[in-house]
């Protein structure tokens, strides 16, 4: 029964790891699905979205007494998570128009040309997000206000789970089904599954493919700032260079759950997440991070359209 | 004997030459500059042996450092274990005879060794293309810093003092020369234009019966071999490397070099090096001058937000580089045609 609830403890750590790197591989996943490019500064996008939230929440601070509560009580818990969810929301928001400005200036100008210029831009427009705000707020790690008030989930018996892991969890979740509403239910969603199909079949159809590529910018990119508030109402130290290793790790899930397919990009999310854990669990720390570029190394080898992936011909 | 020989071998004659009149004289009376004529080497060694890879083969390596951080590695622990016994036989570690056969010998050995771990990284990820090859390169890149960084033997976080800082203008600039041929005949020989044909249409060479795959992993070997004979030069002359200066932004540093020299341009490359070892000194300098607002300084002063800007802008305007080569501009023409 121990070694079960050690198990169960260790799924809810790695489901909530998990689920942020399936936050960021949307991200990735979608902008391939319709540029067929990765965006390696979608890691740094993360990175912003915290930083917009490190800023945002002192504007805020006064009217929601962020910091002033230190548990949750049937009275305060909707004002408590109206204040986080009203910080999460503007940090998606500034980020999108981050992400669909990076688009308009580097990617839409290269939109022609061999792809690996487009990488090597993207690879330009990461250092330069990095080192900007290295430049402007500092290297140093800073203090991430506290948005909701951490505390252990009551009524698990022996196994301890987090408020802000349970935050993780369920913002995740209700993301994922907004996001699958908006792809599937709207028009723009039927928009970008076109693209993604035959870009050139598309426009012909009266679609314009730049309005749909900016907005697939925008929703990656907004879901990335939620993935960088969330995580760090966890661990509350954010640094100009934390969007690099969760950055390649989320798109190493998204290449496992076969890249440009958004269900898949959240299930290898999830898979990495776990494998991660485990790989902590079982007594090898110093390699957690190893695990994501083994894991990429195998997939490719072995199965390069990833799990849900479809195959692609190369055609001449 | 026939041009490019002999060119070699007058080239290493004058680095001989230079090294044995004018190194004392030089470091002694201009260290700063001793030092960045040093870096100026070692960088056009890593530039250039990535232009094999990333221009003339057309296969985008993000994980240089990695085998750089071998060469270090691999030199400085045999250096450090090794060194005592040769010095033994060759009369101490003052003698010049012993210093310059030590290096030569623990350069040697790094070069073997990064190419031998390029082999066992290149066989499985020269399978894949274009971003994916990219990403694991510098996962793999990664993966050899985080490796050395939990092995205690080599200092781990530590980092590791290396005995003896031997490494000379000699040594770096025949290792430049050597590698320049190596590269330029590489390139220029019959079997050489395999690397070429690999770069410029991957289906239509295997069409012809090349063996695509065989190429791409001797691009990298040799590649490789020189990024860890630069690694060694690197640890010979700083005597104390830690894991952190083989990170992704060293790898990047490389890849910028080799962008804005022109991937594909072993003269536009080596002039590229030499620009981007220099300019960051000299906008250190300019931002200590009287005319830079001490708000700015910071901007002048970090290296990556300038080479950031460099990348996209040069992307933007001029993809091939300042000494792009015609055979580039001529497949953008066709591709930008053909999509």
């Amino acid at each position: 029964m121990d070694r079960l609830l050690e198990a169960l403890q260790q799924l809810i750590n790695g489901v909530s790891l998990g689920s942020i790197y399936a936050l960021i591989a949307l991200g990735y996943t979608m902008v391939y699905g319709v540029l067929r490019f990765i965006n390696f500064a979608h890691g740094d996008i993360y990175m912003l979205g915290a930083y917009s939230g490190y800023l945002l929440a002192p504007l805020f601070a006064r009217f929601f007494k962020f910091g002033q509560f230190d548990t949750f009580t049937p009275e305060n818990t909707l004002f408590i998570l109206s204040g986080a969810g009203l910080i999460m929301i503007l940090s998606m928001a500034i980020c999108a128009v981050i992400g669909v400005l990076v688009e308009r200036i580097a990617y839409r100008p290269l939109r022609d040309r061999p792809r690996l210029n487009v990488l090597i831009t993207a690879i330009g427009v990461s250092l330069f997000l990095q080192n900007m705000t290295q430049y402007r707020l500092g290297a140093d790690p800073k203090a991430f206000p506290q948005l909701i008030p951490i505390q252990v989930v009551e009524g698990l018996g022996t196994m301890t789970v987090l408020t802000s892991q349970l935050a993780i969890i369920i913002a995740t979740i209700i993301l994922l089904i907004m996001l699958r509403l908006i792809v599937m239910k709207t028009k723009i969603g039927l928009a970008m599954r076109a693209l993604s199909l035959n870009p050139t079949a598309c426009s012909i159809m009266g679609v314009n493919n730049d309005v749909v590529i900016s907005f697939t910018f925008a929703l990656g990119s907004a879901l990335a700032a939620a993935a960088g508030i969330l995580v760090s109402m966890d661990s509350p130290s954010i640094n100009p260079l934390m969007g690099n290793l969760p950055g390649i790790k989320a798109f190493v899930a998204a290449v496992l759950g076969g890249i440009g397919n958004i269900p898949g990009a959240a299930l290898g999310g999830l898979i990495i997440g776990i494998l991660e854990t485990l790989v902590i669990a079982i007594g090898f720390p110093q390699w957690r991070d190893g695990i994501a570029f083994a894991v990429l190394i195998v997939i490719l080898l072995f199965k390069p359209t990833g799990i849900l992936g479809r195959i692609e011909r190369e055609k001449v | 004997m026939s041009r490019g020989p002999l060119s070699l071998i007058v080239a290493l004659f004058v680095c001989l030459a230079v090294s044995l009149f004018g190194e004392n004289f030089i470091a002694s009376n201009f260290a700063y500059y001793y030092d960045i004529l040093i870096t100026i080497g070692i960088n056009v060694i890593l530039a250039t042996s990535l232009n094999l890879v990333n221009g003339y083969t057309g296969q985008f390596s993000l994980g240089h450092a990695g085998f750089m951080a071998i060469g270090a590695y691999a030199s400085g622990s045999w250096s450090n274990n090794i060194d005592p016994i040769i010095f033994g036989y060759l009369g101490g570690s003052t003698s010049p005879l012993a210093t310059n056969v030590c290096l030569f010998v623990s350069v040697l050995f790094a070069g073997v060794l990064a190419a031998i771990a390029g082999f066992a990284v290149g066989v499985p990820s020269l399978r894949l293309k274009g971003d994916y090859l990219a990403i694991v390169t510098l996962g793999f890149g990664e993966i050899i810093r985080v490796a050395i960084l939990n092995t205690d033997f080599l200092g781990a976080s530590r980092g590791l003092s290396v005995v003896g800082s031997y490494t000379n203008l000699f040594w770096t600039y025949g290792s430049v020369v050597l590698c320049i041929y190596v590269v330029l005949s590489l390139v220029h020989s019959t079997y050489g234009r395999g690397f070429l044909t690999v770069r410029d249409d991957e289906v239509a060479a295997e069409a012809m019966g090349i063996n695509t795959t065989k190429y791409k992993v001797s691009a990298f070997v040799v590649g490789s071999f020189f990024a860890g004979i630069a690694g060694a030069l690197y640890a010979h002359f700083k005597a104390f490397i830690t894991p952190e200066g083989f990170n992704f932004f060293r790898s990047v540093d490389v890849v910028v070099i080799v962008i804005l020299g022109g991937m594909g341009s072993t003269v536009g490359v080596t002039v590229a090096a030499v620009l981007l070892t220099i300019l960051p000194e000299a906008l250190r300098a300019l931002a200590h001058t009287q005319f830079v607002p001490p708000a700015y300084q910071g901007l002048l002063e970090n290296r990556l937000i300038l080479y950031s800007l460099l990348l996209i802008i040069l992307m933007l305007t001029r993809p091939q580089g300042l000494f792009g080569d015609r055979f580039a501009s001529k497949r953008r023409f066709i591709r930008s045609r053909g999509d």
